[in-house]
Order: C-alpha cells, then structure tokens, then sequence
C-alpha cells in the first residue's frame, strides 16, 4: 500500500490551514498601519493628505478589479459603471431626498451588485476577450445614458450644496480632509480585508480553481458561471463603495467624471502593474502610480494629464512584457514558501 | 453486486467523424472496471458523455437508478461522479494541499474539515512532503496522484480516471496500481481507461473493449483476452511489439 | 421628401459603413492571426490622421497623395510593434495580451496629447471637397472618395488574401499556426506581416477621414469602439464578417441618427451588438 505512515499525518494536521505569515511580515505590517494611522499628523500638507485619499481610494478600486479579473479570470473593462452607480445612487438620495451618504454607500453597493448580476449573467458565458470587449461596451453605454438622462441631471451631473452643520449626516469635510483620509484609509481596509476573508474562504479557493482550469474546476462540482457572477456582484459593490467615496471627497459628479473609461483602464492598470490576483498588489500598484500621477501634475502643470498617462502606458508595457505577474508576486511567493518551511 | 451505472445506446459525431456509437454496458458498486481500445477508439470521449463535458448525440446515461444525461458537468460530479482528466489540468498557481482542498470543499464548507479531508487524500497518494508546493512545480507523476487526491477528497461514489498509468516512468506504475486497488478497498467504484494492457488485466473485474468507436468486447479479463475481436484490434499488436 | 431622407441616410450610412469595415478589418485580421486583441487599434487610426495632417500642413501634400506615404508608414510601425512588443506577449496569460495593447494605446495617445495638445486641427481646402447632387441626394465629395477608397482597399486585401500564395500562407497560419510552422510557413514573419496590413488597413481608412473629420488625439477612440462591435458581430477573424458587420452598423448609426436621435446613434449600435450577443456571442459569421 502506498499510504504514508500515520504518524506523518498527524504531524500534517498540526499544522495551522493558513501558515502563518513570516514575523518580519507581521511587524512590517503593523509598522506600515502604525505610519498610516499617524501619517497626516506628521505631513500636515494638504496636498500630501491628498495624495494618501488618492491611493487609499484607486486601492478599492483596483482591488475591485482585482476581484473579477485577477481571482476569477474574467478581464472587466467596464468597472467604471459601478464607480459611477455608486457616485450616483448616493449622490442622488442625498440631493433629492435628504438621505445621508452612509444609506447612499449601501444603496448604490446593493444596486451595484444587482446591476453586476444583471450583466454578469448573460455575459460571463463569454470567454476571455468577448467578455473584456461586452463590459467595455456596457461601460461606455452607461455613460451614454447618463448624459442624457435628464431626470439625474444629464451631462451637467449632480452638484450638492455644500452643508456645514452636520458633517457626519452629510459626509462632507470642508475645514479639513483629515475625515476623508480616515474614510478612505478605513474604507480601504474593509475591501482590502474582505479580499483577504475572500481568499480564504472556500468561495476564494473556488474562484482560484475555476481561473485556473474551469473544466477540472466543474469536475469537482463547481457552478463556474455561478461562481463568476458571485464575483462579479463583489467586485461591483466594491466599486460601488470606492464612487460614493468619490462622490462625497469633490462634491460634485458628472458622467465624464464619474462613468469615464479612464476609470476602468486605471483600476485594471493598478492591479496589474502591482500583481494581479494577489492582496497586496493593487494597493502596490495604487501607491507607485497615483504619487506619479499627482506629482507629475504639479510638475509639469496642465499637460501633467498626459504625462502621466504617457509614463503608465510605457510601465504596463513593460510589465506586461518582462514580469506579466505584476511586481508583487516575486516577493510574496518567496514570504509565502519561507513562512510554510518555518513551520 | 448492484449496479452503479448503466449506459445505453450511447453515440456522438465530430463533424464525419464518429466518436462513440451505440455505447451500452452496466458498472457494479465496489467494482473495477478498465476501458481499453487503440487511440482514437473513443474512450476520453466515453468518459466526456458520461461526466457532462460533452453532450451526446443519442443515448442515456443513468446513474443509480437517476437519469443523468445531458446535465452540466458540475451537476454530475456534485452527484458522486468524479473524474481525472488525460491531459492533466491541476490548478498551476495552487499549492498541491490547495488543489486537493478545493475538491474536499465539495464536500464541506468548513476550511479545516476541508484541510483535514485533503491531507488524508494526499496522505493516500503518498504525496504529503508535497503538499506545499505549486502544482506547476509537480513531476507528471506527481500531477497524476493529484489529480486522483483532488478527485477522491471531492468523496465520489465513481471515479472515472483516465489513463493512470500514460506518460509516467515505469518505476511509479506499481504504486499507482496499489492506488486502485486502494481506492476500491475504500469504498470507490473505479471506472479507469489505461493504455497498459498488463496493468489493465491485472486490476479489472471486467473490460469494456472498444475500437473506432464501438464496443467490441464486454467480459471477464480472461474471457477478453481470448476474444478473437480484441486480439485483432489490440491485444495482437502489443504481443508482437 | 421622406424617401429621400431614407435614400440620404442609407447611402451615408453605407459609405461611413465601408471606413468602418476597413477599420475592423485590421483588427478582426490581426485577431484570427494570432489571437490578440488590438486594443491600440483607435490609436493607430488617430496617428495615420496626424500624419495625413502634418503631410499637409508641412508639406502641402493633400490626404489622397500622401496616402501610399501614411499607409507605408503605419505598416512599418506594425511591424515594429509585432516584433518590439508582440512577440514577446504571444505566449502570455491573457490578460498580459490585453493589458500590453492597452498600454501602447495610452502611451501612444498621451504621448500625442503631449507633443501635438489636444487641439482638433483640420485640413482645409483638401482636393476633394464640397458635395455633389444626384436627383436630390448629396453626397459628399470626401466622403464619396472615402467610401469607395476604403472599398478598394477591401477588395485589394481580400484579393491578396485569396488569391495570392503570401494570402494563403496567412490563412493558413491562422487556422493553425504549428501546421504552418511544420509545412515551412514562417509564422513569426506571417504575424509580422498581418500586422502591417491589420495597421495598413487602418492607415487608408485615418487618411481618408483625416480630409473631413477634424484629427485629436482622443478622435480614434469612437471608431475603436464601433470597430469592436464590427468585429464581435462579424465575428473574430473574418474578413466578410467585418464588412458586413461594417456596413450594418454605418447603416443601423445612420438610419438611427435620422429617425430616433442622433444624440443615441452610438446607443442604438451598441444595442444591435448586446442583442447579437446574447443569441450569438461568437458574432454571427464567427468562426471561433
């Protein structure tokens, strides 16, 4: 018989189902959350604070991308709709009826993750490219029908006055962005902790499968188009979550702001350059491009735009050609593979 | 002994080409029955119908009294049909012990009985000094025992195995027949394609013959070796080779 | 009077139809060659623009005689890009593939917002100009010539592709690239080849819109996206597909500009491609 001997079972079993991570990774990370925490307390710019809610906030959405593509295979290029649902389901029940954003941030995740199903399920029957180029024309309707739906303001967007008493009912900050830093940082770590949940979770593991190999995935019993849309609604009320956060940081939104292609293309380029299907790498990917972004900004004024967009075009490239895992993935396998020896 | 499955007048065409036609044999619980045929005789594709991979043209396929015909993949494996694939698809960018949970997590939803369940797996395929390594870092051999750990930790009642013993070095292929034997003791009924004749004839109960598409023999080993059918198309060529 | 708003809007339709097709001609080759996604594809239709233009505005040379010049040049940057970046993706995951073509478009796009400003520029006074009237129908000169260039250069493609060994070789690559490789087809010269034609195609269609339509760095995103549509109704790799997919939609945006709004003609192109996919999500000629 081919079985091993027990005793080396039981010495498997023993072992944690999630290997601990090494302890130099633990510290580092309590260090990293430790230096967020007291961050705009020691840069006390405005601008830097800036940045930070940038980051914090291309981070969601790249890890929303992140979500569809880079766990379930399936390359989205329409993610922008759900950033703009969210920006304006919110939006839209605070200016019309008075609702606070923190109802809005639900009602416009719920509706995200309704209209995800909605389209997920008609097209994540479609293999690989079909699907990019289906949401990427899906997005770009969304816009379309935004700009001219007169009833949400059409091209001209949704403005909210600008309210002062009570900051917290209408999630508006004007003295200060300390608030939205730790909005964004606090939001930022629920998606970056549910992607973390997701992972281990036995729909996590099943997602991974199904990317993988969806034919050997359906042997174990695995609903592959079932599973997609599942990811496909998470990921968008991800988004969903990241456009209300928008919403509220400037206060007013339109479609070319909020349903922009540029939205997709720069959530998908963050997870990318960073790793996708990894947990870190779209916050690596957030964190490299949006200093770049906004700095390039300031330094070379109003062409800064293309600058920007002219050095991540070339960066992609590159990634794409030389390390097509994204730069994370070098050193978490390595963490990975030293912390189950540890054992 | 009762019966498990029953497959009935199975057929299917590529385009001319006919890949199974008119298909019809039985597999009793607790046993180990072997497909055998030349290349191209139809067995992978044998295997596609019954699983749901591919849809037959015509025929049925019965399962424990329950038809299942036609039914997504997903839907058969969740009704005890598991299977390994001749061109092996682990999941590259898991380690073998993920691999080998994903098909526990089939049978539990909770992460440490699915751990549990996947290291008795990979323990049965005497693989456990693996567990953490990425299955693109596997040996063919290696893959093959995990794609069995991953399809038996799913707890099938059948297990459809394609070519166990193909592409592997001959040292490993007695450990992989004691395997068989193993999976039956516990309780699996095995339906196996193999390319080894020798192999074949040492672990079946019965043999389902076929060539170019048709069942050309179902019978005891023995019985199947004698027959003048099978001696031509198969048996005749692997002796004088 | 409403017969002739139908007959006006079917033949411009049919001739904006035709540009579409030569557009997505280039994509829906380089696709059934190699299984890559242009998604450069509008951006390289904005450079053959800009470079119409600058033939112009330099050198005083009009669109339709700088054309060989722009076509040339484009083919010669296809080919670089097969070999620069191409090649070196064919065998990556996917979404490599995708993310690699995504960023060349944006490279080259903000790189043309950085050295030529998002200004719109046109060319004016161009050899063909001004409509024409037949029984109360105008056309448009540009247009006109536009339409039957990029019809000309379909049946010049489909020609070569057909009737020529070269042509062979290339479909034959496409249907199966290590047959071909194992016959003695040098596929990795074929793939460069499809890219130059796949660019060429786009380089007749940039020039001869370069002669009506004003030319900005963002001008190729709109005709990339009704490309995609051309080719997932026509399905990826087809060469007819593309054309008829083409004209469909010139006709289905034009008809649907006249008759329900102009502001939803893209809309109403988008809603074909959804009800297409849903019944036939391989496109209708598909071959995949």
């Amino acid at each position: 018989m081919a079985r091993a001997p027990d005793a080396a079972l039981e010495q498997a079993r023993a072992d944690p189902v999630w290997p601990a991570a090494p302890r130099a990774f633990k510290i580092m990370g309590l260090a990293l959350v430790a230096a967020l925490a007291v961050f705009p307390f020691v840069f006390t710019g405005t601008f830097s604070h800036h940045v930070m809610i940038m980051i914090f906030l291309h981070a969601i959405m790249a890890q929303s991308w992140n979500v569809i593509a880079g766990m379930s295979g399936q390359i989205s290029l329409g993610q922008a709709l759900f950033f703009g649902l969210g920006a304006y389901a919110s939006a839209f029940l605070y200016v019309k009826w008075g609702i606070t954003p923190w109802l809005g941030l639900l009602v416009g995740m719920a509706i995200s993750a309704l209209v995800a199903a909605a389209i997920g399920i008609p097209t994540l029957r479609l293999r690989g490219h079909y699907f990019a180029i289906a949401t990427l024309i899906i997005g770009i309707s969304f816009q379309i029908v935004f700009q001219r739906w007169e009833w949400i303001g059409a091209a001209s967007g949704i403005f909210m006055p600008i309210e002062r008493e009570t900051p917290w009912f209408s999630l508006q900050f004007h003295a200060t962005k300390l608030p939205y830093y730790y909005l964004s940082f606090g939001l930022c770590a629920i998606a970056f902790f549910t992607v973390w949940l997701l992972q281990r979770s036995r729909l996590g593991m099943r997602l991974l499968a199904v990317r993988d190999e969806p034919e050997a995935a359906q042997s174990l019993g695995i609903d592959i188009a079932w599973h997609k849309v599942i990811a496909f609604m998470i990921s968008g009320a991800m988004m969903a979550a990241a456009g209300t956060f928008f919403a509220q940081y400037v206060l007013v939104i339109d479609p070319d702001r909020v349903f922009s292609f540029e939205i997709s293309v720069l959530a998908l380029l963050m997870a990318v350059l960073g790793g996708a299907g990894t947990l870190w790498g779209p916050a690596l990917g957030a964190a490299i491009l949006i200093p770049l972004s906004e700095y390039s900004r300031i330094w070379f004024g109003g062409t800064g735009g293309a600058v920007d967009l002219l050095i991540y075009g070339v960066l992609i490239l590159l990634i794409c050609i030389y390390q097509p895992r994204g730069l994370l993935v070098l050193v978490t396998e390595r963490l990975r593979r030293r912390g189950q020896r540890n054992e | 002994m009762s019966e498990l499955l029953r497959v009935e007048g199975l057929s299917k065409r590529f385009g001319g080409v006919t890949a199974n036609e008119d298909i019809s044999f039985d597999v009793r619980k607790g046993e180990i029955l072997g497909v055998i045929g030349p290349n191209g005789a139809g067995k992978s594709t044998l295997f596609d119908l019954i699983t749901g991979f591919q849809q037959a043209d015509s025929g049925t396929v019965i399962l424990d009294g329950r038809d299942i015909t036609g039914l997504r993949p997903d839907r058969i494996a969740r009704m005890g049909v598991g299977r390994t694939f001749q061109k092996l698809k682990p999941f590259p960018d898991l380690t073998l012990l993920e691999n080998v949970m994903v098909g526990a997590l089939s049978r539990t939803a909770n992460m440490h009985e699915a751990r549990d369940l996947a290291l008795e797996a990979i323990s049965f395929v005497d693989l456990l000094d693996k567990r953490y390594a990425f299955a693109r870092e596997l040996s063919t051999g290696q893959r093959k025992r995990l794609e069995m750990a991953r399809a038996v930790a799913s707890g099938p009642r059948l297990l459809l195995m394609d070519e166990v013993t193909g592409g592997v070095d001959q040292k490993t292929i007695p450990g992989l027949i004691d395997l068989v034997f193993a999976l039956r003791e516990s309780g699996i009924t095995v339906l196996t394609i193999e390319h080894n004749m020798q192999v074949m004839m040492q672990v079946s109960d019965r043999i389902l013959a076929l060539q170019s598409g048709k069942r050309i023999a179902f019978a005891k080993p023995d019985e199947v070796r004698k027959d003048p059918l099978v001696v031509d198309a198969y048996l005749g060529t692997v002796d004088a080779a | 009077m409403s017969t002739d708003l139908l007959i006006q809007a079917i033949v411009s339709g049919l001739l904006m139809g035709l540009i579409y097709a030569l557009v997505a001609v280039g994509l829906s080759l380089i696709f059934g060659l190699m299984e890559i996604v242009n998604f450069a594809h509008g951006e390289f239709l904005m450079l053959s623009m800009f470079f119409s233009f600058w033939f112009w505005a330099l050198l005083g040379l009009d669109p339709l005689v700088s054309l060989p010049l722009v076509v040339a040049a484009l083919a010669v940057i296809g080919v670089a890009v097969h070999y620069g970046i191409i090649r070196h993706i064919l065998h990556a995951p996917m979404l490599a593939q995708i993310c690699a073509t995504f960023g060349l478009a944006l490279a080259i796009r903000s790189g043309a917002q950085l050295f030529w400003t998002p200004d719109f520029r046109s060319i004016t006074n161009p050899l063909s100009e001004g409509r024409i009237e037949i029984s109360g129908i105008f056309i448009g000169q540009p247009q006109l010539i536009a339409g039957l260039v990029c019809l000309a250069a379909f049946i010049v493609l489909w020609l070569f592709v057909s009737r020529t060994e070269t042509g062979l070789a290339l479909q034959a690559t496409a249907q199966d690239r290590d047959a071909a490789a194992i016959v003695g087809i040098p596929t990795d010269r074929m793939f460069a080849l499809g890219w130059a034609i796949g660019l060429g195609c786009v380089a007749v269609a940039g020039a001869m819109l370069s002669s009506f339509l004003f030319v900005f760095p963002d001008v190729g995103v709109n005709f990339a996206l009704l490309a995609f549509v051309a080719v997932a109704l026509g399905g990826f790799g087809s060469i007819m597909g593309s054309l008829y997919a083409g004209i469909a939609i010139g006709l289905v945006e034009s008809l649907g500009g006249v008759f329900i709004s102009p502001s939803y003609k893209s809309l109403i192109v988008f809603s074909l491609y959804f009800a297409v996919v849903l019944f036939r999500p391989k496109g209708i000629l598909g071959r995949y």
